[in-house]
C-alpha cells in the first residue's frame, strides 16, 4: 500500500464570521489519511466534522493552516474531479430517472454517450439497483435513493469518496444493510473514504480509522486506528474488540464534553 | 369527473337563480313605463310618481309586469337567457367575417393577447435570468418591475397607443405591448423564485462536479423552475387578455372585444356589453385551461406529477 497520504491536514483552522462575532468551527486539525483508508469522523453537532469534510471538498475555505488532496490544494483537486461527494439527503433531481441522475456528472464532465451508458450500468450493478434505472426517485424508498446517490458519486471513478451522514435519515435496519453494502463496495473499489456520522456503532463497524471530534472550538480529541480485520460480518459488533473500540470512542466523546 | 360536475352545476344554477331574482327589481321601472304606454293600468300611475318608490314595492303592486322585465330591448340588467341568445346570434348565426360576429372580434383580441403573452413571457424569463445571475440587475430591476405594476393600466394604455401611433406603429402591436406590460410581471416573479429554488446541497453537488454556470442553468436551475413558470403563465395569460381588451378601448372602438364593450356602452346596448364580457371570460377560462393542460403534460413527462 502506498504510504504517502492522500489527504494531509496540518494546523488547519476555520473561523466563520457571523453577526454574533467569530465562531471557531475548526482549530488546529492535524490528520493524514492514507490511500484506501476508511476514515470516520464522529462527534456531537457543532464539532466541525461536516465542515472538515466540506473543506476537503473545497466547499469551504480554511482560514489557517494547510490541507492537500493528492498533493494538490482542495480547489485544484475539485477541478480535477478527485472526489465524489454524498450528501445527507440523496438530493436526486426529481425530473430525472435514476439512470439519468447517475448520468448527470458524466454529462457535465463530457463523457461520450457510450461511455456514459457503460458507467451507469456498472455503478447501478455495484449498488444493486439495475432494475430501477428507468424509475423516478419518488418511486424508490429512502434507502434506495441514498444508494442511487452513492452510485452517482461513484460513476466518474474518483478515488476519494466523501460522505456526509449519508444514512442519518434512515431507520436502523436499512442502515445496517447499507453499512454492509458500503463495506463490500469499499473493499471492491479500494477507494479512500471520508465518512461523517453521529453513530458510534456505525463508525466502529465501518472504519479503519476513527477520528473523534468535539465542539467549541471544533477539534480532534482522539484518533483510533481500528484493529478490526477488513472483512467484517455484522456479528463482529458483538465481539470484545468491537466493544472495546466503541468504549474508547465513547470516552473520547465524553472527555470532549467535560472540558467545556 | 362526475365528482366535479355536480358541485359545478349547483353553483351555476344558484348563480343563475340569484341573477334572475335581481333582474326583476332592476328592470321593473322601465317595464312599468312601457306597460303604461301600452295601455295597462299601473299602480301608482305616472313614471314621475314611481321614481322614488322602492323597486320591491313596485314589483309587489304590479306582479303582472314581472314577465316583461326578462324581455326588454335595453334592460338595466339583462336576463341570462337574453345574453345567451345574443351570444348565439353573434357567434353561430353570423359569418365570422362580419363586423357583428363575436368570433371575429374575439379573434382580434385573442391575436393581440397571444402576441402580448409571448412578448411578456419572453421578456419575463430574460429579466428573471438577469436578476438571478447578475447582482446589479438583482438590485435594480425588481423595484422598477414592481413600480410598473402600480401604474393603472387604464391610464398608461392610451399613452402607449398615442406614442406608438406617432412613430407609425398601429394595429396589433400596440395592444400586444400593453398586454405584455401586464403579463411579464408574474413571469418575472415566478421565474426568479423558480430559478432560485434549488437547495444549497444541489448547488454544492454541481460544484463538486466542477460544472460551469451554463451547465448549472440548463441542468439544474431551469428544470427546477418549470413548476413555478407554469403557475406564472396561468396568471400571465389572463393578465394578457385584460391588457389586450384595455388596449382596444382607446383606439376608438373599432374591432375587438374591448371595442364591443365600448360600443355597447355608447349606445346603451347592455345585452351586447354582457355578451362581450361573457365571451371574454370564456376566452380567459379556455386559455388558462390550455396552460393547465400543457402544465400537466410537461410535468408528467418530467416525472414530477
Amino acid at each position: 500500500m502506498d504510504t504517502t497520504p492522500v489527504i494531509a491536514a496540518s494546523h488547519l483552522s476555520l473561523t466563520f464570521e457571523t453577526a454574533d462575532g467569530p465562531v471557531s468551527a475548526l482549530t488546529d486539525i492535524n490528520l493524514d489519511i492514507k490511500k484506501g483508508e476508511f476514515v470516520s469522523f464522529i462527534g456531537p453537532s457543532g464539532c466541525g466534522k461536516t465542515t472538515f469534510l466540506r473543506v476537503m471538498a473545497d466547499l469551504e475555505k480554511p482560514t489557517g493552516g494547510s490541507i492537500t488532496i493528492n498533493n494538490m490544494s482542495p480547489g485544484e483537486a475539485r477541478k480535477k474531479r478527485a472526489y465524489g461527494y454524498v450528501f445527507q439527503s440523496a438530493s436526486l433531481y426529481p425530473w430525472r430517472t435514476i439512470g439519468r441522475n447517475i448520468r448527470l456528472p458524466l454529462e457535465i464532465m463530457g463523457y461520450s454517450k457510450f461511455e456514459q451508458t457503460n458507467r451507469v450500468n456498472k455503478v447501478l450493478e455495484l449498488v444493486d439497483l439495475s432494475d430501477f434505472e428507468n424509475k423516478f426517485p419518488w418511486q424508490l424508498s429512502g434507502g434506495m435513493q441514498q444508494r442511487a446517490s452513492i452510485a452517482r458519486a461513484l460513476a466518474f471513478d474518483a478515488d476519494i469518496l466523501l460522505m456526509d451522514e449519508p444514512f442519518g435519515a434512515l431507520d436502523e435496519i436499512v442502515r445496517d444493510h447499507l453499512n454492509e453494502q458500503l463495506l463490500e463496495l469499499w473493499q471492491r473499489t479500494k477507494k479512500t473514504i471520508g465518512f461523517v456520522t453521529h453513530s458510534i456503532p456505525e463508525a466502529v463497524y465501518l472504519s479503519t480509522k476513527i477520528v473523534v471530534m468535539s465542539p467549541r472550538p471544533g477539534r480532534i480529541t482522539d484518533i483510533i486506528d481500528s484493529p478490526l480485520p477488513n472483512k467484517r460480518p455484522l456479528e463482529i459488533r458483538d465481539s470484545l474488540e468491537f466493544i472495546e473500540i466503541a468504549h474508547r470512542v465513547r470516552e473520547g466523546l465524553r472527555s470532549g464534553h467535560r472540558s467545556e | 369527473m362526475r365528482n366535479t360536475i355536480v358541485p359545478i352545476v349547483i353553483v351555476v344554477v344558484t348563480l343563475a337563480g340569484l341573477w334572475y331574482a335581481a333582474v326583476v327589481p332592476m328592470n321593473i321601472k322601465t317595464a312599468l313605463t312601457d306597460a303604461e304606454r301600452g295601455g295597462a293600468v299601473v299602480d301608482p300611475s305616472g313614471a314621475k310618481d314611481r321614481r322614488n318608490l322602492s323597486p320591491f314595492s313596485l314589483v309587489a303592486k304590479n306582479t303582472f309586469a314581472i314577465r316583461q322585465t326578462f324581455n326588454q330591448a335595453r334592460p338595466r340588467l339583462p336576463a341570462p337567457h337574453q345574453i345567451l341568445v345574443e351570444l348565439w346570434n353573434t357567434t353561430a348565426n353570423k359569418k365570422i367575417t362580419s363586423k357583428r360576429s363575436l368570433v371575429f372580434h374575439g379573434w382580434i383580441t385573442l391575436s393581440a393577447t397571444l402576441l402580448g403573452f409571448a412578448i411578456g413571457t419572453g421578456l419575463g424569463i430574460i429579466l428573471a435570468v438577469g436578476i438571478v445571475y447578475n447582482r446589479a440587475m438583482d438590485m435594480s430591476v425588481m423595484p422598477w418591475a414592481i413600480a410598473s405594476q402600480t401604474i393603472p393600466i387604464l391610464a398608461i394604455a392610451p399613452m402607449i397607443i398615442v406614442v406608438l401611433n406617432s412613430i407609425g406603429i398601429q394595429g396589433l402591436l400596440p395592444k400586444a405591448i400593453i398586454s405584455a406590460y401586464l403579463s411579464f410581471f408574474p413571469v418575472v416573479v415566478g421565474m426568479v423564485k423558480g430559478l432560485r429554488s434549488p437547495d444549497p446541497m444541489q448547488l454544492d453537488l454541481l460544484k463538486t462536479y466542477n460544472s460551469n454556470s451554463v451547465q448549472g442553468f440548463w441542468k439544474l436551475r431551469l428544470p427546477s423552475s418549470i413548476p413555478y413558470l407554469f403557475a406564472s403563465l396561468k396568471i400571465g395569460i389572463a393578465a394578457s387578455l385584460v391588457g389586450a381588451i384595455v388596449g382596444e378601448l382607446p383606439t376608438g372602438a373599432i374591432r375587438g372585444l374591448g371595442a364591443r364593450l365600448l360600443a355597447g356602452s355608447y349606445y346603451g346596448q347592455t345585452v351586447q356589453i354582457w355578451s362581450a364580457l361573457l365571451a371574454a371570460a370564456c376566452l380567459a377560462a379556455t386559455l388558462v385551461a390550455i396552460i393547465g393542460l400543457l402544465q400537466r403534460i410537461t410535468l408528467k413527462r418530467m416525472g414530477m406529477l
